[in-house]
């Protein structure tokens, strides 16, 4: 590689002209074909979720702080409400939230393309998640449902409340949404990488999105299909999953999780991308092991379409396939290791900057390790049949989507908040209450892990009938709740500034952290097509080169320290 | 928002381009802003169609996998019931399949070439061949619902003629000599669970003819093909195979319940038969809109041998049609 | 709209027919023309295996009966793909991603048949004692499943 970064390109053209000021009024955003747009509208309609779920969640914790019955939430409001939290924060925010908000916006950025290699496509993806969003809200009026997020039959076929078909429906439709979106990066990624940028000079968030968009494509009609064929079900009895008529509901499980666990790895493995990125770009090292990180996000893609029967360990699967299961499942922690190997590689002897995208990128590396450690109890077959739907379970996946997707998510918006409006938030508060996420985050489910491991049943509304255990369930629970109210206190603190940012912000500079990938050489916010220039591309992750300029009160990248293009500029190691 | 942007600048890698690129977006109208060359767009346009496909596939994969474990689990009602299908139905279909998705070829091929006039013609003539498939299948489903060969319970319900009287002699075989108020008066009025083939108290839903001895009927039909399953340790084609679309066949497919040799869950063929045949179906409708919507943009002659991408894709989209209907053929109506 | 220095862009790998740029005479700009005889002798041979496989249906052969009508379905389908679909041109990706989706159907064909081969014994014949004296008493007249015949 000989041609390298322009000499800074530094783009003069004034930020009044930007993606967000380029046309104005309602319809030219919720027509635009621009995927920084899309990608916004995503963001904002993702959060707004991920508010409702959470305002669920403290309803159900609060709940728990009583053992038995309580006036105010039945227990037929309790299984709505722990079915509505699953369905609307897995189907509405974690699978639509880093991909199709955050990738939607960065990743064209990052190839230097004008926009996805689908425009239309990708709002129409848009669209469908509003359709589906829309049709989660029918089933609400329409008498919601109990049936938990995975819709287990034969339950599913016979529970009485009236929103079973609306909310399959509307999975049906977020998982085409999903589809769209996986479908039009990987075309992107195939067909519009600038001059220069060779598969092993992308950068890893790309990656990773490219083995989500992999396991969206394979396994979500999957997924679609199965919900059909439950809706055709629950309305002609045809006897396929319900053992009434004949059918197999095992069966629906095979179904369902051939879609469900790749659906895991659709949420963390984008989470583990924007890793990638901050863990690099804060630490202002080469990012260790390059190769090993994204070739182990396609063999965790890969992988996660072999595994999908530990979920079933329980169900009446056979024996020989839970062994199959049990052990391909182990395999799984190898890439996911590597990641995390590697990761620890780059913040050795980097010099790190504990910026609010870097504390949620440790507080990631913290919690994915325990929640990637836990699973391996889960994955092993006779302490599963132990755990197997206890709160142990219900730690452990809280500790992956929520503890890992969901903070490496929010650890990403702060990473491209000012790229994505221009605009720094308050470094202070942004420590502060990433600071309360992660304590009340453990607090919260680590609790979990000891009230499962004694035996406590997941998704149960009281336990007064256990009379042994009830007092100690009934400490563990109070710490739990306690916990999950000082991480909404974090979150709420996070909306806040950031919200505040929106209006009182300080100007962003072009390259505020230090990156080198291509999204940090435009202004921002990026103008409506992007770059002015088509950006040559160096290595992405060499940060020899990028140093603080005053001038600009940010990082550029300067062409004579790079040792690549100037065999004068000191040599330098570590950073 | 606009699509094409006026105000995008030109690029500035001099000596980065290769040589035999056509100068793009003012040569090429339909060169949309974010590519550079044709090329670039037609490319990306397949790639995306092949991942479409991929969806297809595993969409429909399911149900095979589905249909795979269901005939695995009782391979004797796929042999018995899809006698019930028309294999010469089936055959013409497949046979109409091909000949539309042979047009369909040419007509990418004429439109590669930028040939309007036979690329409209092979275009009506595909949706012809559309039209002419989902008669024949809406025959096919017409007779079978008439006769009660349809999903779930209602499988076993008594088949009523339009005076509401049960058909219950198989009259191919059997000269009515029995009534057949008679018949249903002699039958049971329960409900069989199929799974566990415990006895469900509640309306007559299966009314199914004692293979142990005579429960008032035992008409000539059920008689002979006994006789031949022993015979040859198969289920005869005494309840009509191929030929069953005479006169006679409707009654006999009318009478299934009351075969003698009605494996439990038959219901569940036709449950998958209909998703299966079913969602295909619903892949045709979509195939003959956007056929028509091709055919109207070809009569405008917006297709020239420079872009003819829509062509092509709907295209593939059609074969894959095509190609999912030349596996449900042999699973459906081939079985012996 | 000013005109464009188009570059190459290593995202689409050159060589192949589809970045042929023969904008003129009977050629496309882009993709492979294949010619009416191949796509007529493509139907054809489709059409005859078709009457084959009808064919082969009446001859009674056991098992040998679905395992012949899906050997000629599968070659039906390939050469409905490769001729009819262009994929014998087409970029080698594009065959990956099709080979690909059909392995990731006998992927879950085959998991989820291991797990049925393993549990079907139970789950399906059931307790045959219990069976019949629960028909003997409630319908005297009805076949049981461990009495149906199985074909296999």
């Amino acid at each position: 590689m000989t041609t390298l970064d322009a000499p800074v390109p530094l783009d003069t053209r004034h930020s009044d002209d930007n993606y967000l000021t380029h046309t104005r009024g309602l319809l030219s955003w919720i027509l635009t074909l621009d995927h920084k747009r899309i990608g916004v509208m995503y963001l904002f309609s993702v959060l707004t979720s991920f508010f409702v779920g959470g305002v669920f969640a403290l309803a159900i914790r609060t709940k728990l702080l009583f053992p038995g019955e309580v006036s105010w939430m039945t227990a037929d409001m309790y299984n709505h409400l722990f079915t509505l939290h699953g369905a609307v924060m897995v189907f509405l925010v974690i699978i639509p939230s880093v991909p199709a908000a955050l990738g939607n916006f960065v990743l064209p950025i990052m190839l230097g393309a004008k926009d996805v290699a689908f425009p239309r496509l990708n709002l129409f993806s848009y669209w469908l998640w509003l359709g589906g969003a829309l049709c989660v809200v029918i089933s609400l009026l329409a008498g919601s449902f109990d049936t938990g997020w995975t819709f287990y039959t034969p339950y599913s076929v016979t529970t009485t409340f009236g929103g079973v078909i609306p909310v399959l429906t509307g999975v049906f439709i977020l998982g085409f949404s999903s589809i769209f979106t996986g479908m039009n990066f990987i075309v992107t990624i195939h067909k519009l990488r600038p001059p220069g940028m060779t598969w092993f000079r992308m950068p890893l968030f790309l990656w990773a999105i490219y083995a989500t968009a992999l396991i969206q494509v394979l396994a979500t009609p999957v997924l679609a299909i199965t919900l059909s064929l439950l809706i055709v079900e629950r309305i002609f009895h045809i006897g396929i999953f319900d053992p009434q008529n004949g059918g197999d509901p095992v069966l629906f499980q095979h179904f369902f999780w051939f879609y469900s666990h790749p659906a895991v790895y659709i949420m963390i493995l984008p989470g583990m991308g924007i890793i990638s990125e901050i863990i690099a770009v804060h630490s202002h090292r080469h990012i260790f092991g390059y190769r090993f990180i994204a070739f182990s996000s396609i063999a965790i893609a890969i992988f996660s379409f072999l595994v999908w029967g530990h979920h079933m360990f329980t169900s009446g699967q056979s024996g020989l396939m839970n062994v199959v299961f049990s052990a391909i499942t182990f395999s799984v922690a190898i890439p996911s290791a590597i990641k995390v190997f590697n990761w620890l590689g780059t913040l050795y002897k980097g010099s790190i900057s504990l910026n609010t995208p870097m504390l949620y990128g440790l507080a990631f590396l913290f919690l994915f390790t325990i929640g990637g450690l836990t699973g391996l109890h889960l994955g092993t077959l006779n302490t599963d049949i132990h755990l197997h739907d206890t709160y142990f379970v219900v730690a452990h996946f809280h500790y992956v989507m929520m503890g890992s997707a969901l903070i490496a998510m929010i650890g990403g918006l702060h990473h491209w908040w000012p790229k994505m409006f221009g605009v720094m938030y308050s470094e202070f508060w942004g420590r502060i209450a990433c600071t309360l996420v992660f304590v009340g985050f453990n607090v919260t489910f680590f609790t979990q892990f000891m009230l499962g491991s004694q035996g406590m049943p997941r998704r149960y509304y009281s336990y007064d009938h256990f009379p042994e255990m009830a007092e100690t369930y009934k400490i563990y629970h109070h710490i739990s709740t306690g916990g999950s109210y000082i991480m909404a206190i974090g979150f709420l603190i996070t909306a806040a500034y950031l919200l505040h940012s929106l209006f009182r912000g300080k100007p962003a500079p072009a390259n505020p952290w230090g990156g080198r990938s291509l999204e940090w050489q435009c202004p921002s916010p990026p103008p409506h097509d992007n770059f002015a220039v088509t950006p040559r591309v160096g290595d992405c992750y060499d940060f020899s080169a990028v140093r603080w300029d005053d001038e600009a009160n940010g990082y550029i990248v300067d062409r004579s320290l790079d040792p690549e293009l100037n065999p004068n500029a000191p040599k330098r190691t570590g950073h | 928002m606009t699509a094409i942007d006026s105000k995008s600048p030109g690029h500035d890698h001099a000596g980065a381009h290769t040589a035999g690129h056509a100068p793009a977006h003012g040569q090429y109208p339909f060169l949309a802003h974010h590519f550079e060359t044709p090329a670039q767009q037609f490319d990306s346009a397949k790639l995306g169609m092949w991942l479409f496909l991929v969806t297809e596939v595993l969409f429909f994969g399911a149900l095979f996998a589905m249909y795979a474990i269901m005939r695995y689990r009782e391979p004797e009602v796929f042999s018995f019931a899809s006698h019930y299908l028309s294999t010469n139905m089936g055959a013409v279909n497949t046979g109409v399949l091909i000949l539309s998705s042979l047009t369909m070829a040419m007509g990418v091929h004429f439109a590669q070439r930028g040939k309007k006039g036979p690329l409209v013609t092979c275009l009506i003539l595909t949706l012809l061949g559309a039209v002419g498939f989902l008669v024949i299948k809406f025959f096919e489903y017409d007779h079978k619902i008439r006769a009660n060969l349809v999903w779930g319970p209602g499988f076993y319900e008594p088949v009523k003629d339009a005076n509401g009287n049960i058909i219950g002699a198989p009259s191919a075989h059997a000269d009515a000599a029995q009534p057949p108020a008679a018949v249903a008066s002699a039958m049971p009025a329960v409900r069989i669970d199929p799974l566990i083939g415990k006895a469900l108290p509640g309306e007559a839903s299966v009314v199914r003819p004692s293979a142990r001895g005579p429960a008032g009927i035992a008409p000539a039909a059920a008689v002979d093909a006994t006789a031949a399953m022993q015979a040859d340790g198969h289920v005869a084609d005494g309840h009509g195979a191929e030929g069953e679309h005479g006169a006679g066949g409707h009654d006999a497919d009318k009478a299934h319940v009351f075969d003698p040799n009605l494996p439990k869950m038959t219901h569940r063929f036709f449950a998958i038969y209909y998703c299966m045949t079913g969602l295909h179906g619903i892949h045709v409708v979509i195939g003959m809109f956007l056929i028509g919507w091709l055919t109207i943009r070809a009569m405008r002659g917006e297709f020239t041998s420079n872009y003819y991408t829509p062509v092509d894709l709907v295209g593939l989209y059609w074969h894959i049609v095509d190609l999912i209907w030349i596996f449900l053929f042999p699973l459906f109506y081939l079985i012996h | 709209m000013s005109t464009h220095t188009p570059s190459h862009s290593p995202g689409h790998a050159s060589g192949g027919h589809a970045t042929g740029a023969h904008p003129h005479g009977d050629h496309p700009l882009v993709g492979h023309l294949v010619p009416l005889w191949i796509l007529f002798a493509t139907g054809t041979v489709l059409i005859i295996l078709t009457v084959v496989t009808v064919a082969a249906h009446a001859i009674d052969l056991g098992e040998f009966n679905i395992v012949i009508a899906l050997a000629i379905a599968v070659v039906k389908a390939t050469l409905v793909g490769m001729f009819f679909m262009h994929l014998r041109w087409d970029r080698p990706f594009n065959q990956l991603v099709f080979v690909g989706s059909v392995i990731f159907v006998v992927l879950l064909m085959w998991f989820c048949m291991m797990d049925t081969k393993q549990y079907q014994q139970e789950l399906v014949v059931g307790n045959p004692k219990l069976s019949q004296a629960v028909l003997d008493t409630q319908a005297p007249t009805a076949p049981i499943a461990a009495e149906a015949p199985r074909y296999r």
